[in-house]
């Protein structure tokens, strides 16, 4: 069966080959085209490669970075873990989670920035150190006015 | 004549604000006709002078930090292409007490080189160990290796020249290196920022892991959260192909994107995770060394493992072996992080106490408070109370106290901090991250969370459970994830025994 034109997906598996290991490199691709993994791309991508639906499914819904749901404007990720957490990371969290707006707003595991905590990282490449509240604050406001 | 200047673009110093810091020089020399330019190196680590920029000048680098865009325009008032005097002047770079009284050596060109450019790698010592390497036998390259007492820096601490020597002997082909890149360890970047300031003298180690075992391909499998180092790897490899094809060595590196499972940092896991499945551990025996990626024989080491080799090969197996103590030997790159002044990376040989670490290097907590507990080696290391700050930095050492020195992170935390609320996250951390494939990891974990929210409610009978619980886990788990989660646990109990009343 061929693949359907549908999302670029074609051109996408053509560039990483029809290989089963080339799976995550497939899934990075649509995300960074799309935002997320749409739905009806899976059983497509699954012909393709020689692999079961479930298993593309299961490989979508294990690794935590695939989204099955496009994210509001900027994803906006709050270190949690420890060495975050130690200089005020979960509090921080909290008060980020308190806003609304059409931001999406999420927990992370460690972006390497330990020595210089709380550390937030806003649409995958843009890094921000030593976050209080209302730095977060004007950061957030700054990202709303933008979009 | 043009003047060199220095603005890290390491992830940690972009996060404070070097990449406003390199516009507002460009800016500013444009503004004064000076001619500069702007290498963009790896950083030194020393966070709290980040963004620390340098100037080449008649007397060596001369620093200046922390320095904000705003301060841009003073410094070249004052002479900064030239080295003036300035509030934010540090002097001389290799003189700084920080500095001068580490032992860098797997790390000793990052913050130093061009990271995007593979001649200044060459001139700086780079490529001398693979020179080396591509005159000896393979089994002689395990060898110096062996010689070296190197061990696995990503925390499991196996000699590195076993796992060579077993896959070298084994008879199946095609073989494969694989670079654990997978950083996940909270309080740990020193993977991060060798890939960020030395991506070449990773790839070198590679290359001479394939020489060793006689594979011709290689992954590098870094996690998603390191998009800068990702981009970093994936130029040096580009730049790195033809300068391995002119030396006729055949290996070819791919850079794989991992996605935010802590567990594929676990090795078999990774493996799943490279073949395009979930990251779910694999049962051993077999050893990857013989039957791993792909089913075929396979050399995994951690990024500082694999840097650590270039410099044995050229400068002799005694470099990393005189250095250390007991069968701990070379030095380690610490990374020092969480509640604490001066953070940083500290590359030393084993054997400083961490108190020396924490004190004379971390300065005490950032906060101004007691440091009341350090957790050591990761969410799967042991929490150490002051009493136990004396224990010498050494395998052997801490695993005689219950604790691991794993890949080098130390996490500070002052007087604030709650030891239940602590062991309490490191059940849900697991929770969350435990691949699925054993039970108890996956349901242990589950009912940790429980059993510590019943006793910080103030069900002290609930302490026997855990302990119950967390042999079960200890002893049945199939890898580090479940086994080793009761270590901060246990350490936080029983050091900390006035947090779970």
């Amino acid at each position: 069966m061929e693949v359907q034109e549908g999302h670029g997906l074609a051109a996408i598996i053509r560039r990483h080959g029809r290989r089963p290991d080339a799976l995550l490199p497939i899934l990075h691709e649509i995300q960074e085209t799309h935002g997320h993994i749409p739905a009806d791309l899976v059983a497509p991508l699954a012909v393709a490669l020689g692999l079961s639906r479930a298993e593309v499914h299961g490989v979508v819904s294990y690794y935590s970075h695939f989204r099955q749901a496009p994210p509001g404007r900027h994803v906006v990720r709050v270190c949690c873990a420890e060495a975050c957490q130690a200089v005020g990371a979960e509090a921080l969290a909290e008060h980020a989670q308190r806003r609304s707006g059409d931001l999406t707003i999420e927990p992370v595991y460690c972006l390497g920035l330990c020595a210089v905590g709380p550390a937030v990282q806003v649409d995958e490449t843009h890094l921000h150190a030593r976050m209080t509240p209302e730095k977060l604050d004007a950061l957030l406001a700054r990202l709303e006015r933008a979009s | 004549m043009t003047t060199t200047l220095y603005v890290p673009g390491d992830a940690a110093a972009l996060a404070l604000g070097a990449d406003a810091v390199a516009a507002a020089i460009d800016r500013e020399a444009r503004r004064r006709g000076s001619e500069v330019r702007i290498v963009r190196n790896g950083s030194r680590g020393l966070f709290w002078l980040e963004p620390l920029v340098e100037v080449a000048t008649s007397s060596g680098r001369i620093a200046y930090g922390p320095v904000a865009a705003e301060d841009v325009p003073a410094l070249f008032a004052a002479g900064l292409i030239d080295g003036g005097d300035h509030r934010l002047r540090l002097g001389p770079i290799e003189r700084l007490p920080y500095l001068a009284r580490q032992r860098r050596i797997v790390t000793h060109r990052v913050g130093i080189v061009d990271p995007g450019s593979l001649g200044d790698y060459l001139a700086h010592g780079g490529g001398r160990g693979l020179e080396h390497a591509r005159r000896l036998r393979p089994a002689e390259i395990v060898e110096a290796v062996t010689d070296s007492g190197l061990r696995g820096r990503g925390g499991a601490a196996f000699p590195a020249g076993i796992k060579w020597r077993t896959v070298l002997d084994a008879a199946a082909t095609p073989k494969y290196v694989v670079c654990n890149a997978d950083e996940g360890d909270s309080g740990t970047y020193s993977d991060r920022m060798l890939m960020e300031g030395d991506p070449f003298g990773l790839i070198e180690g590679m290359a001479i892991a394939g020489l060793a075992v006689g594979a011709t391909r290689g992954y590098l499998y870094v996690r998603s959260e390191y998009p800068h180092a990702i981009a970093r790897l994936e130029a040096a490899v580009a730049a790195a192909a033809p300068w391995l094809r002119e030396q006729s060595v055949d290996f070819a590196i791919e850079v794989r994107k991992g996605a935010g499972s802590y567990v594929c940092g676990e090795e078999t896991a990774m493996l799943e995770s490279i073949e395009g499945r979930r990251g779910q551990v694999r049962a051993k025996p077999p050893l990857p060394a013989v039957a791993g990626l792909f089913g075929r024989p396979t050399v995994i080491n951690n990024v500082i493992t694999l840097a650590s080799v270039p410099a044995i090969l050229a400068e002799g197996a005694a470099g990393c072996r005189d250095h250390g103590v007991g069968r701990s030997r070379g030095t380690l790159p610490f990374q020092l992080a969480g509640n604490i002044r001066y953070g940083g990376l500290v590359e030393v040989p084993f054997g400083l106490s961490l108190r020396q670490l924490l004190d004379d290097f971390g300065g005490g907590s950032r906060s101004g408070r007691p440091l009341r507990a350090v957790q050591v080696g990761g969410p799967l290391g042991a929490y150490l109370p002051a009493s136990q700050f004396d224990t010498a930095l050494d395998y052997e050492a801490f695993a005689a106290i219950g604790a691991t020195l794993g890949h080098g992170g130390i996490v500070a935390f002052d007087d604030s901090v709650d030891m239940a609320r602590q062991a309490r996250y490191a059940f849900a951390f697991c929770a969350a991250e435990s691949c699925g494939k054993c039970t108890p990891c996956r349901i242990g974990s589950v009912r940790g969370v429980e059993v510590m929210d019943r006793l910080r409610a103030g069900d002290s009978s609930q302490i026997e459970l855990l302990r119950s619980l967390c042999d079960t886990m200890r002893h049945g788990s199939l890898c580090a994830m479940g086994s080793m989660t009761p270590n901060p646990v246990l350490s936080a109990l029983d050091h900390f025994p006035e947090d779970f009343a």
